[in-house]
Formats: C-alpha cells, sequence, structure tokens
C-alpha cells in the first residue's frame, strides 16, 4: 500500500487575483472572498492528484491512499480526483481555517506514516508544515497555490507536481531527494520599508531534474559529485583549521561529504584536521560564539534563484565575525555552477547593515564549484 | 491517454496560398526486426573469403593470441545482411531523411556523397597504417595540403592533423600549453586556466585532465563573457585562456581580442577552441584576434561524420613558437626531392595523441570538401549558416513559450542556445518531451548543451545545408508541438506516436546493470543466460 499525505490551506492565493498580496492572517482572507476572490487551492491540489493518477498504474492507482484532512483541508480535492481517501483530521465547523489547522492537519497525516506529504500552498503554508515536522521531515512536495511564493518547495505547477509525486512513489527516472528553501516574505524588513524573504528552513523534496538531462548519458556531472569536489577543495584550503560554515543547502552536503553533521539551519564551526574525520566544535551559535573562536574560515553559498550570500539567514556572521576572520581572503563561496548560472547573470548580494565592509567584499570573488574549479563571480550590495 | 494526434496534412497549393509550410503525414517504418545474430542459419553463407596466396607467407600472430573456437558470427546471405541494415535505417531519423538541425551543437551538415566515394577508393580504403613511406605519398600529400589550408584559414603557422577530434584536440593544445610552459621553467608557477560558462565544457575538462585548475568566467549584464572577470582572474597563475567563439550560445564575443590581449599581458597564452567554427569560416582567423593556438572540428565544420566514438577528426593549429610541441609524426616535404615523410623525432613533441598520423578517410572528406568550395565557397557556406540561424532564430521566437537566454536581441552566429522554461512552466513539459513529439514529424531533435545550465535548453544549429523551405518546416513543427502542448499537452507528453519504438527508459541507459552494448551481454542481462561476463 502507498500512502501520500495531503494537506490543502484552502485560503492560500485568494488575494492575488484581488490585489492583496498573501492571504496570511484570517481577516486578510475574508477581506478578500468579500472582494469576490475564488478558492483556488483545492481545484489546483485535485489537478495535481489528477495528474498523480493518470501517471499511476492501474493496479499501483488501487493500492494508492490518500491520508488527509476533511473537507477543503484535503478530502474535497481526493474526492474530485477520485482517488481513495482517508480523513485523519477535521478542522471545527462553521470557523476558519487557520494555520494552526494546516499544522495540525500535517501532523496528524504523517503519524499515519506516508510516503510523500502533498500540500497546496504558498510560502506561509510551507512554513507552517515545516514547523509541524520539526526535525524530522519526510519528503514534501508543494503544489503551488500562494500569491509569492519563494520557497523551493514548490513544483512548477500543480501538474508537474503530480508528475513529480508520481515518479517519487515509483522510484523511477532517478529521482532523489534535495533539501529545498523555505522561504517567506520578511516582515520585520517589510515593517522597516524593505522587500525581502527570509529563509525559514529545508524540507526535502524529490527532485526531478530536467529530463534530457538524464539522457545525455555520463556526461552531467550530477549535483552530489560537485558537492564532493567542492568539499575536497574547501578541505584542501583550510588544512589544518577552522570552518565556520553558514547555513544553506550546499554548506550542510559539504560538511556531510567531509563527514560532519551540521545543524539545519544554524551556524556551526568545524576543526579539519587533514586525514582525519572533522570535529563539530559549535552547533548553531550566535555571533559572540564565533568570535570565541577566534581565526577561521568562513564558507557560504548562496540562497538559491535570489542569490543572497550574506544577510539573509545567517545573521550570527556578522560584520564583526567576518572582519575578525579577515575579510574577502578567508571567504568561502561555495556554489555549484549550475545554481550560478541559474541567477542569469545578476550578482551575488551583501546585505551585512556595514555598507563599508559590503563594498569591502563587492568585486570579482572566486566561487568554489569543484575540486580545482572555480568561477570568478560578481558580489555586490 | 489520448488518441494520437492527426497529422495535419494540406496540399502544397494549400499550403503556398496560407504562406504556411506543410507538416508532413509521417510515420515511420516498423519491420519488426530481428537482432541480426537471430537471424541467419549454420551454413549459409554470404561472401567466400580467399584464401590467402601463398606467396605472402604465413600468417605471423603468436599461438597466444589465436582463437581456440570460431568467432559466433550469424551466417546469412548477403542479401539477408543488406536488407537487415536498410530495415534498421528507416527505423531511425537519420540524416539523409530528416531535417537535423536540433542536433544541438554536434553540428551534423550534408556532407557531399561524392567524397565518399573518394574514401571508398581502394587507394583509401585498403591503406595499412604501417605501409612504408614510399608506398603512401598520395596520402601523405593530401595531408600536408589540408594542412596548408588549415592554416591559411586560421591563419596560424603549423597544423597538425594527427590528434583525435574535438577533445582530442583540445587536450592537444593543452598538452601543448603544459609543454611550452614547463620548457620556461614556469609549470609550478603557472597551474590556472581560465574559461568561459558557455565555451564548450571539454575546455574545462581537457585542463583539469592535464593538471590545471580551472577558473570559469560567467557572462555579464549583457550576456557577454565579463571582461571584468576576466581582469580579476588573470594573474602570474595565469597560463591560458581557452575559449570558444562565438561560444555555445551562438554569441559572439566583440571584445576576443582585448580578452586575447588582457592574457597575453599577463603571461599566458589563448586558445581558440573552434568547435563553432561554422559561421566564421573566411570571415574571422584565429590568429588574426592574437591566439597561440586553435583547433578546427573536422567531423564537423568541414563536413565530416560526427564522432559519436566513430573516427572523427581533430586539426591543431599553432605559431611557429609552439611549433616544437606539436604531436609526432609531422608530415613534412621535402621541395627539392618532392618526397613526405614521417618525422617521429621531435624532441619537444607532447607525443602521439592517437595511433599513427591521423584518421586518413576523414581527413580526405575534409581536403575534398574545402577543395571543391575554394576560399570564396567556404566563406560563402559560413555566410548561409548565419543567414539561415538567424532567419530561424527570427521564427522561432515567435512561437509561445520559447525564450532566447542572453544577449537580449543580439543576432547569433550559427547557433541559438533557447529555453522553453515559459513553457515548462505553463505546462508541465520538458524540452525532452517537445523533441519526442517532433520525431512524429520526422524531424530530429535530440539538442546537446553542455553545460545544463539554461533551463529546459533547445539548441539550434541549422548550417548551411537547409533550405529556407526546410527552415520554414522545422519551424512550423515547432509551432505546432507549442501550439499542442498548451491545447492538447497529453499528445506531446506520450509522444511519439508514430516511431518504430515507444519511449526509451532513460535510467536504463545509465545503468550498467542493465545496458546490453554486445550480443553477449544482451544474452546476459536481458534473456537472463548464464555465459561468460
Amino acid at each position: 500500500m502507498t500512502r501520500i499525505g495531503l494537506v490543502v490551506n484552502p485560503v492560500a492565493g485568494l488575494g492575488g487575483r484581488v490585489g492583496l498580496g498573501g492571504t496570511d492572517g484570517p481577516d486578510r482572507a475574508r477581506v478578500a472572498l468579500s472582494l469576490g476572490a475564488c478558492p483556488l487551492a483545492g481545484a489546483r491540489a485535485a489537478a495535481a492528484l489528477g495528474e498523480l493518477a493518470a501517471r499511476t498504474g492501474e493496479s499501483a492507482r488501487d493500492g494508492l491512499l490518500v491520508v488527509t484532512a476533511a473537507g477543503p483541508l484535503g478530502a474535497d480535492s481526493v474526492a474530485a480526483a477520485g482517488l481513495a481517501g482517508r480523513v485523519v483530521y477535521a478542522a471545527g465547523t462553521g470557523r476558519d481555517t487557520s494555520a494552526a489547522d494546516t499544522a495540525a492537519a500535517v501532523r496528524a497525516v504523517v503519524a499515519e506514516g506516508i510516503d510523500l506529504l502533498v500540500f497546496a500552498g504558498g510560502d506561509g503554508t510551507a512554513r507552517d508544515v515545516l514547523g509541524a515536522l520539526g526535525d524530522a521531515p519526510c519528503p514534501v512536495l508543494g503544489v503551488p497555490t500562494g500569491v509569492k511564493m519563494h520557497s523551493a518547495v514548490f513544483a512548477v505547477s500543480p501538474r508537474a507536481a503530480g508528475e513529480v509525486a508520481a515518479a517519487w512513489l515509483a522510484r523511477t527516472g532517478g529521482v532523489r531527494l534535495r533539501d529545498a528553501e523555505v522561504m517567506d516574505r520578511d516582515e520585520d524588513a517589510l515593517g522597516e520599508g524593505r522587500v525581502t524573504s527570509r529563509l525559514f528552513g529545508w524540507l526535502p523534496v524529490p527532485d526531478v531534474p530536467v529530463r534530457v538531462q538524464q539522457r545525455k548519458t555520463g556526461s552531467t556531472a550530477t549535483a552530489p559529485d560537485a558537492v564532493g569536489g567542492i568539499a575536497a577543495e574547501v578541505a584542501e584550503r583550510v588544512g589544518d583549521g577552522l570552518l565556520v560554515l553558514g547555513p544553506g543547502s550546499t554548506t550542510r552536503a559539504v560538511a556531510a561529504a567531509l563527514g560532519a553533521d551540521v545543524s539545519l539551519t544554524g551556524v556551526d564551526a568545524l576543526a579539519l584536521r587533514p586525514g582525519r574525520p572533522p570535529r563539530v566544535v559549535a552547533r548553531d551559535v550566535g555571533e559572540e560564539a564565533l568570535l570565541a573562536l577566534g581565526p577561521a574560515w568562513i564558507a557560504l553559498s548562496p540562497i538559491g534563484g535570489q542569490g543572497f550570500l550574506l544577510g539573509r539567514g545567517n545573521q550570527q556572521i556578522s560584520p564583526r565575525v567576518l572582519r575578525a576572520a579577515g575579510g574577502r581572503e578567508h571567504l568561502l563561496v561555495l556554489c555549484t555552477e549550475a545554481k550560478l548560472a541559474a541567477l542569469g547573470g545578476r550578482p551575488l548580494l551583501l546585505d551585512t547593515g556595514d555598507d563599508a565592509l559590503d563594498a569591502e567584499l563587492s568585486g570579482h570573488l572566486p566561487v568554489i564549484t569543484g575540486r580545482r574549479r572555480t568561477s570568478l563571480y560578481r558580489l555586490a550590495m | 491517454m489520448t488518441a494520437p494526434h492527426a497529422p495535419v496534412s494540406v496540399s502544397p497549393e494549400e499550403a503556398r496560398i496560407a504562406g504556411k509550410p506543410r507538416l508532413r503525414r509521417f510515420r515511420q517504418a516498423s519491420w519488426d526486426e530481428k537482432l541480426i545474430f537471430e537471424l541467419g542459419s549454420p551454413g549459409e553463407r554470404g561472401v567466400l573469403v580467399p584464401t590467402a596466396d601463398p606467396s605472402i607467407g604465413k600468417p605471423t600472430i603468436p599461438d597466444a593470441l589465436r582463437r581456440t573456437d570460431p568467432p559466433a558470427l550469424p551466417e546469412m546471405s548477403q542479401q539477408q545482411v543488406l536488407r537487415h541494415y536498410l530495415r534498421l535505417s528507416q527505423e531511425n531519423l537519420g540524416a539523409d531523411l530528416n531535417i537535423d538541425v536540433g542536433q544541438g551543437t554536434c553540428t551534423m551538415k550534408y556532407s557531399p556523397k561524392v567524397n565518399d566515394q573518394f574514401v571508398r577508393d581502394l587507394r583509401i580504403a585498403a591503406l595499412h597504417p604501417l605501409q612504408d613511406e614510399d608506398t603512401v605519398q598520395g596520402v601523405l600529400g593530401i595531408i600536408h595540403s589540408l594542412e596548408q589550408l588549415l592554416k591559411e584559414i586560421s591563419g596560424m603557422d603549423r597544423v597538425s592533423l594527427q590528434p583525435g577530434a574535438g577533445s582530442a584536440a583540445i587536450y592537444t593544445n593543452v598538452a601543448m600549453i603544459r609543454a611550452y610552459f614547463t620548457a620556461r621553467g614556469e609549470l609550478e608557477q603557472r597551474d590556472e586556466v581560465i574559461t568561459t560558462i558557455f565555451s564548450h565544457p571539454s575546455n574545462a575538462a581537457c585542463a583539469k585532465t592535464a593538471g590545471f585548475k580551472v577558473i570559469t568566467l560567467h557572462p555579464d549584464a549583457d550576456g557577454y563573457p565579463d571582461i571584468e572577470a576576466l581582469k580579476a582572474a588573470v594573474g602570474p597563475r595565469t597560463a591560458a585562456l581557452l575559449i570558444t567563439n562565438p561560444e555555445d550560445t551562438g554569441i559572439y564575443n566583440p571584445r576576443i581580442e582585448e580578452f586575447v590581449r588582457i592574457v597575453h599581458e599577463a603571461g599566458g597564452l589563448c586558445s581558440y577552441d573552434q568547435a563553432n567554427a561554422n559561421g566564421i569560416l573566411g570571415i574571422t582567423r584565429a590568429r588574426d584576434a592574437g591566439f597561440d593556438l586553435c583547433h578546427f572540428n573536422l567531423h564537423k565544420t568541414f563536413s565530416t561524420p560526427h564522432a559519436c566514438g566513430g573516427p572523427a577528426a581533430g586539426a591543431c593549429a599553432v605559431t611557429e613558437e609552439l611549433a616544437p610541441y606539436l604531436p609526432r609524426p609531422t608530415v613534412e616535404f621535402d621541395p627539392e626531392t618532392g618526397v613526405y615523410r614521417l618525422d617521429d623525432e621531435r624532441p619537444e613533441s607532447v607525443g602521439k595523441m592517437r595511433p599513427f598520423y591521423g584518421v586518413v578517410p576523414n581527413l580526405v572528406r575534409a581536403y575534398a570538401w574545402i577543395m571543391s568550395l575554394g576560399a570564396e565557397g567556404l566563406r560563402a557556406a559560413a555566410e548561409t549558416a548565419v543567414l539561415n540561424n538567424n532567419y530561424l532564430l527570427h521564427k522561432v521566437r515567435q512561437i509561445p513559450g520559447v525564450s532566447v537566454p542572453y544577449a537580449a536581441g543580439r543576432p547569433r552566429v550559427e547557433q541559438v542556445r533557447y529555453s522553453w522554461e515559459k513553457l515548462h512552466q505553463d505546462t508541465g513539459l520538458h524540452s525532452e518531451d517537445i523533441g519526442l513529439r517532433a520525431a512524429d514529424f520526422g524531424t530530429h531533435y535530440w539538442t546537446s548543451h553542455h553545460p545544463y545550465v539554461v533551463p529546459e535548453p533547445m539548441t539550434l544549429e541549422p548550417t548551411e545545408s537547409y533550405t529556407r523551405a526546410d527552415l520554414d518546416e522545422y519551424a512550423a513543427i515547432l509551432a505546432e508541438i507549442a501550439r499542442e502542448a498548451y491545447e492538447d499537452p497529453e499528445t506531446v507528453r506520450t509522444a511519439p506516436h508514430r516511431s518504430t519504438i515507444h519511449r526509451v527508459r532513460p535510467e536504463a541507459l545509465d545503468d550498467p546493470a542493465v545496458w546490453a552494448v554486445s550480443w553477449r551481454a544482451y544474452r546476459r542481462k536481458v534473456l537472463g543466460e548464464a555465459g561468460r561476463p
């Protein structure tokens, strides 16, 4: 029996068409509905499930169970797609659903034991899912129904979500899990008049690479290969020394390749010793603890798509920490070639809050993309 | 699954009136053909191999190398063999039957059939690489003449046709760069090679294979290789710049002379990867831009068959300063005696890049192609290729879902790397789906586009081989598939519908436990028969 979980945030995306932006908070949803907005999350979730069903063979479909929440939180979409469902959570009747419902539904669904959690919503929903799953996330895939969606946990369309889910459940096409960023608009920054997004963590997402890439046999370096190369290069550069690792899927993968388990979203420090496994000397620490470590190399990876290198989710690596490390000379930027190219020529962004330091770090810097491989890439404020 | 989409078919007259090219009613032949090993029967025979003339003497193969059992070859008549391969050829989208501008960066231009006649001539076909020099004077003369032609085309001082194509030639150039700095005692200091992200990736790979560190430059905000990044990259560690121009995106770097000057000022060498020379023949020359080394792919630009594990040929061209490092043997000509000879005594040479002195059949084809066109013809071929490419660019740009990343609005040289990212976002369909649907219209769309950093890439390189009508048809097919993608995505997703074979499971191609590249492997892995591993 294959089980997938489905949790729909029925109000996600309500504000988009009526010009409200996001629908975070129950008031916004009510306003949107009063302005004539139509719920669309349920239909998009159903489209994703429909695609999944179409791509799943008849016998496999018979063994497929969708574990979900009642009514618009999932069961309606399961019924619309004609799949077998089991309801394990119900919101109170006659009231608006809220973030708490999303979290409770996720917990109830996951408790049943599932192969993949599909959720329909936007960045706020992704954050709720992240929070509900805690430190032991199951494979997750977002059906995009929100307004902004900075997170990387979403398929490109509902049908693509169905396609990816089918591939993951059938374990075909070389699907593997990839840690994808959960991002949301930074409300604090918004209060200060800046529109930026913030990194909240990662969720494991089935990654279906562009199939053309797979077809060209034995030629394309896969991301894990690149990470191994980056790790070897970092080890050689640091030698017998201290390495501070910023958050990011690349830095985490590099730490894993070096043999160290580091925190999910925090800043960690490793003592590297040639020929021996590294030792974690600091885990998820703040600015003061980093300053207390003494001279260190600092390894950072940019946020995919956005290109932020400093000032988003890694504020612990403060201007004081960067200056103590010696600035540019001890900054190791780690990134795969594909992720760099995906920026389409836009620079890696610096926002440490210290303009003088940002200016000092600006300009072309070697980005480590593999073993004995760098790309010279522009950093800008 | 919906029913296969019915082919749109209108008469030529209707097409003329509508101003739209005809979409062919295509259906691939399906022969239910057995593997050749399953054909024939014991005792049947196609040719009677004559016994050797006693005057030749007994073969001198050592006993240890002799077979104990006869080879397990299928036994069948000549006609059966002929039929078998003719049938197989109909189950493929062969270059002689379709518009294969979608091959990607692996240019597949038309190779004139007459050139194959030369290669079939016994004087070429029966050549043995170990023959004495005095018995191969004609072939050495062709090689020497081809070298002179390529000197003229590149502006360089010396050419070697000994290396294989593509990567083998690029590697040869990197090896010469290494030998040059070794001779000057600078190799330890100069351990970095600079390239660009959209240069042919063999440059980075060959540099690394030869022991250099690789620094990659990305495009600037305008889509051209970032010259500021180059300035930041060069220094006393710089051994060389390895660069393709036009790059694999089809974009020509207008500041190439400045790139070369900056690297030279830092003491590095500059090597020009001319894999994309098809659009610049007779228009620009590597030497005129200041390069020290360059290479050509005879298999693409000079209309000889492509490598793909086969016998492709490359040409390395260098300045006088680098000539001592050329691979050996070189072909030398003594104008006084009129005699050609192979020079293997070259102490500073990087050595042999492959056995013997070159892939003679392809050298003959390339020589014939150049001689048949002449200087004016080469330039006309390049200009036609550029015109064809930009004509196709103009048409494809109008198709919904397609974009042309980098250097917005600028014309390209002889290829374009397009992106179906928008169509993918709108429909969930991939570039590969479009390619498989294109097969339903009898056209080839494989597309190779390393590095895979343009999302949902499609690289089209029409070359000079195709007519305007061909290009109209190809663009119309892409437009039709894009329309289907939006209106009836299932037809595209489940394509091909009119091919002999439906989709190949791609993961099997990457899995050594499953793939079967020989009859013996097929019996063991697919049929499950026990046998020698």
